[in-house]
């Protein structure tokens, strides 16, 4: 599974991208959050507030309880601010 | 029906996208474009940088032009969008629409001009003097979008 990171998000876990084995456990997103918040001290400050960032799951906005899968690619980021 | 969504580093000439526009062989064309805010507005701001995920930058606002089309008898949507390091007055961001009609013409712009604004996953650091800072999102940008529900 392919984790993304944008803005802010990646300057916390220090990494635009990372590939995880998904954990047999995890079947949503905010459990997937969860779990990688244990991957460091910058993933932790990242996903800490999960209320204050937007989730694709396979590059469409998803929420907190969509579900995921092991090919899935998902990404983590800050409100946009194009334009 | 001309079309396009743009997602680059490099500026944009106004005029030959007008022309573009032009040649979807209609009656109105209404272009908005975004500049990056000079010193006088935010006299500490040095540069801005954007920063996108491509592939769902482009998934989005693909979307958006497509209900702009559902809404408005649009016969030619232009949408770019610049990204990288910009300089105060360097232009941002391009969206033309062309229609028979003028009414669909503004309207279709501003539509999407609103919902880029809250959906196409783009992200701008602020430079200034004393450091660099994320852009908060703002909710007036959300708000915007109520007038199109």
């Amino acid at each position: 599974m392919r984790i993304l990171y944008f803005a802010w998000m990646r300057e916390h876990t220090g990494c635009s991208s990372e590939e995880i084995q998904l954990p047999e456990e995890v079947e949503t997103i905010a459990e997937l959050a969860e779990y990688l918040r244990g991957r460091s001290a910058g993933h932790e400050a990242a996903l800490r507030n999960m209320k204050t960032v937007r989730v694709a799951v396979n590059r469409r906005y998803a929420q907190l309880d969509s579900t995921v899968s092991a090919g899935d690619e998902i990404a983590f980021f800050p409100p946009v601010t194009g334009g | 029906m001309v079309e396009a969504v743009l997602i680059t580093d490099a500026d944009f000439d106004i005029a030959s996208e007008y022309e573009t526009l032009k040649q979807a062989g209609v009656g109105a064309v209404v272009i908005f474009s975004g500049v990056v805010r000079d010193n006088a507005d935010n006299p500490r701001l040095v540069a801005m940088t954007l920063e996108h995920y491509p592939g769902m930058t482009e998934m989005e606002i693909s979307a958006i032009i497509e209900e702009a089309k559902r809404r408005w008898p649009v016969s030619g949507v232009r949408v770019i969008h610049r990204v990288g390091r910009l300089l105060p007055e360097e232009n941002i961001v391009f969206v033309g629409s062309a229609s028979a009609h003028r009414q669909a013409a503004f309207e279709s712009a501003a539509f999407i001009m609103d919902y880029l604004k809250t959906k196409a996953p783009f992200w701008k650091k602020e430079e200034t003097e004393e450091g660099a800072n994320w852009v908060d999102a703002r909710e007036t940008d959300e708000d915007a979008l109520k007038r199109w529900e």
